[in-house]
């Protein structure tokens, strides 16, 4: 058996897949969407690189470097805001944070 | 057309009286300090209508003898895409005619006011008053264009709900001047209704212009209908007519409007303002000859007045109110005349008729003060005796109302009646039976009230109301219940107006029936409407007209009216009492003018008040206010209640909305809009 393009987006998007059910299935933890969303950008970063190979196109890669950065940078943040987050509401329970609601 | 007139001497004919009536308005009352007295006022006044009337008198001389005309705009006023609304005069035989008229009764009546209105608190404001009143009037004449003829319409219109509720204590005197208020905006309504066609189909609201495209809006319909443009155009500025000289059913207002002081009863509701509709009608004699049907409706309407308003004149017993009938049932004579085409006979009846009807009132105003404020006839009598100038004056003024041949009224009555007699129009028979049949009633009614108050036993004590109300009376002495003559300012205008009345027929018939006084005022189209040709074939000069009346219906009809008053009122008292009791139903319906006002109070103003608050209940209160209104706040409230129970603030659940609109955009994007 070979692997396929096929093969590698269906990994992709099993990945994609997964990071949104643990966005909307977590009810506990903050931590856990951050993770989410960081899985969701390797999920597409996965189809990149997939893409890249089987067309022999290297910008596709050069994309996942600067999609790398700025998932670094966007959890950098994240954290950030989590910490301060837990700070003012000593809680980083994602049912208890609705004050977006008006 | 020779243009000898100038353009300022004829401003100065309305704009005289109106600096009169400003310095006496402003400052004559206390409005501006009172800083001229009584006797300033007067003169000034009185100086400024004398002006006009001798400008006035000069016009018509060159109109008359040089065949001068006028025709020009003065001022714009202001141009609105193609309509001009513009100020000028246009000044021909009709126009100088009516100034003179109107200045001169004016002119009488101001003089007569100094002894009507001596004791009156409002002495100043009534004289700034009438002397508005002349410049609207001479406004209205003068115009050259519908704009400045409905300005004028309007202000005469003003001065007259003024000045009927010049005694604004009296609740009687508002409601009457309310009443000819809002009768005369619903004949208003159809004269702006007139103008506005016209402007809106001849593009313009000047006489000539408009005139000159008569015959390219005859060929119109109005748009939708299958209504001839210039019948309904004729018919609506009839209304306006109908409003202002008080024809049926919009007649209400003129009996009620005696409420007023009595000069303002001779100059406003007899002799000038309520022929204004007259006058406007003789005024688009171009337009009116252009259909049929509006003729016919004005003959009736003008039918209907004259005989069932005298009819009303026989059983009142205001001496006021007996005049003011007799002055609806000449209107309606003048519009019946109208409705025959015979323009300048309608015209040649209004100038006879403010002479003698003004004449009439004046004398009954002389009656009025000699018998200390009593208005009614039955508790007068053998007035004669003590009023000498007063009782020749008005028996004159009446002779002249029932047509006796020489007189005024003869001249100008009998032609009417003939140009009705020659008229082809279908409504021409119902309208000879009720000139006819008014003439009749006419002398019966004049004469009635003529032998109650100036003949006859001395009844002034059986006055139930002679001793309360009216201390305001110029003795308070035992004699004060005998009449007593009036002071010289009352009786010079009696007897110059009883002069025009006797002689002006006889003097002017010829030239402005048959001449060519009004050729370029009226217009009328010969082959349709010959009743002025069969006139002018019938008439042989004044005094053969008058030899020729004996011999005709008119004149018998007369005598009989008045050999009939005299029977009944002066022989035989016990008469009318016997014929009100055996025709009960009928004195009922005519004590309660035909039901008129209760049809106007309990279908139309009621009716319009249901309609009112109907609307105000149904289209303001719950349409508008609840369902607008409040309904869309309403709307707005429970829509957010619902939408704000999708913000639940969840982070998860902003996201998979968001990862849901994505999946449905691609979708959308990818599957369905290939």
């Amino acid at each position: 058996m070979t692997l396929t393009l096929g093969h590698y987006l269906s990994l992709g998007a099993m990945l994609f897949a997964l990071a949104v059910i643990g966005i909307f299935l977590n009810r506990k933890n903050l931590i856990v969407l951050l993770m989410a969303i960081e899985l969701m950008l390797l999920a597409v970063n996965m189809n990149f690189v997939a893409f890249s190979h089987y067309l022999g196109d290297m910008h596709g890669q050069v994309f996942v470097f600067f999609i790398l950065t700025v998932a670094a940078a966007e959890s950098a943040i994240g954290l950030a805001i989590l910490v301060l987050l837990f700070r003012n509401m000593n809680s980083i329970n994602v049912d208890e944070l609705d004050s977006l609601k008006g | 057309m020779s243009q000898t007139l100038n353009a300022s001497s004829l401003l100065a004919v309305p704009m005289a009286p109106l600096v009169g009536a400003l310095l006496a308005g402003i400052f004559g009352t206390q409005f501006g300090g009172n800083w001229i007295g009584r006797r300033l006022t007067h003169t000034l006044t009185i100086l400024g209508v004398l002006i006009a009337f001798i400008l006035s008198a000069s016009t018509l001389k060159s109109v008359a003898i040089d065949g001068a005309r006028f025709n020009e705009t003065l001022y714009t006023w202001m141009e609105v895409g193609g309509l001009k609304m513009e100020v000028g005069f246009m000044v021909d035989g009709l126009t100088a005619m009516m100034m003179c008229v109107v200045t001169f009764v004016s002119l009488m009546v101001h003089i007569y006011t100094i002894g009507y209105m001596d004791e009156d608190e409002g002495y100043n404001r009534f004289f700034a008053y009438i002397s508005l009143f002349t410049f609207s009037m001479l406004m209205l004449v003068m115009s050259n264009n519908m704009l400045q003829l409905f300005f004028g319409w309007e202000a005469v219109g003003l001065v007259s709900y003024l000045l009927i509720g010049f005694w604004y204590n009296k609740p009687t005197a508002i409601f009457a001047n309310m009443k000819a208020f809002l009768v005369n905006r619903v004949g208003d309504f159809g004269f702006i209704l007139g103008i506005g066609l016209i402007a809106a189909y001849a593009g313009t609201l000047n006489y000539t212009e408009a005139f000159a495209k008569a015959n390219e809006l005859s060929a119109l319909t109005l748009p939708g209908t299958s209504w001839m443009l210039v019948t309904v155009i004729c018919i609506c500025l009839f209304i306006g007519a109908m409003g202002k000289s008080a024809q049926f059913p919009l007649h209400v207002w003129l009996p009620d409007s005696m409420e007023g002081p009595t000069p303002i009863s001779a100059l406003i509701h007899a002799a000038t303002m309520v022929t204004a509709g007259i006058f406007m009608v003789a005024r688009m004699s171009p337009l009116f000859e252009l259909s049929e049907t509006a003729l016919n409706f004005i003959m009736i309407i003008g039918a209907i007045t004259a005989l069932f308003m005298g009819f009303l004149g026989i059983i009142q017993n205001d001496i006021k109110r007996v005049v003011a009938y007799s002055t609806l049932s000449q209107l309606g004579y003048m519009t019946v005349a109208l409705g025959a085409s015979a323009y300048s006979v309608a015209v040649f009846h209004l100038m006879t008729h403010a002479f003698f009807k003004a004449l009439l009132f004046l004398g009954a105003g002389s009656v009025i003060m000699g018998m200390h404020h009593n208005q009614d006839i039955r508790y007068m009598g053998g007035v004669r005796k003590y009023m000498p100038i007063t009782w020749i004056t008005s028996l004159l003024g009446s002779l002249a109302l029932i047509g006796t041949p020489l007189f005024s009224g003869f001249y100008s009555k009998d032609s009417i009646i003939e140009a009705v007699h020659e008229s082809h129009l279908a409504a021409a028979g119902f309208a000879n039976f009720a000139v006819l049949a008014g003439v009749f009633v006419t002398a019966f009614y004049s004469f009635r009230m003529y032998f109650l108050v100036f003949h006859g036993k001395e009844r002034y004590d059986q006055n139930p109301d002679a001793h309360h109300g009216h201390h305001d009376d110029h003795h308070d002495d035992h004699a004060s219940h005998l009449p007593h003559e009036s002071p010289w300012v009352v009786t010079v205008p009696l007897i110059l107006l009883a002069i025009p009345s006797v002689v002006i027929g006889y003097m002017t018939i010829g030239p402005m029936l048959f001449g060519e006084f009004f050729k370029d005022a009226i217009f009328v189209d010969g082959e349709k409407h010959h009743a002025m040709h069969e006139l002018a074939n019938a008439f042989h000069g004044p005094v053969a007209m008058a030899l020729h009346a004996v011999s005709t219906a008119p004149f018998w009809l007369a005598l009989a009216g008045v050999v009939v008053a005299w029977y009944m009122y002066l022989i035989n008292p016990a008469v009318p009492a016997a014929i009100g009791r055996a025709l009960r139903p009928l004195v009922v319906l005519l004590e309660n003018k035909y039901y008129m006002d209760w049809i106007n109070e309990n279908i139309l103003a009621r009716g319009a008040r249901a309609l009112g608050n109907g609307l105000w209940k149904v289209g303001d209160r719950t349409l508008i206010d609840g369902l607008l209104v409040n309904g869309s706040w309403k709307l707005v409230g429970i829509v957010s209640a619902w939408t704000r129970k999708l913000q639940t603030g969840y982070l998860y659940h902003y996201a998979l909305v968001m990862i849901l609109g994505i999946f449905l955009l691609m979708t959308y994007f990818v599957w369905l809009n290939k």
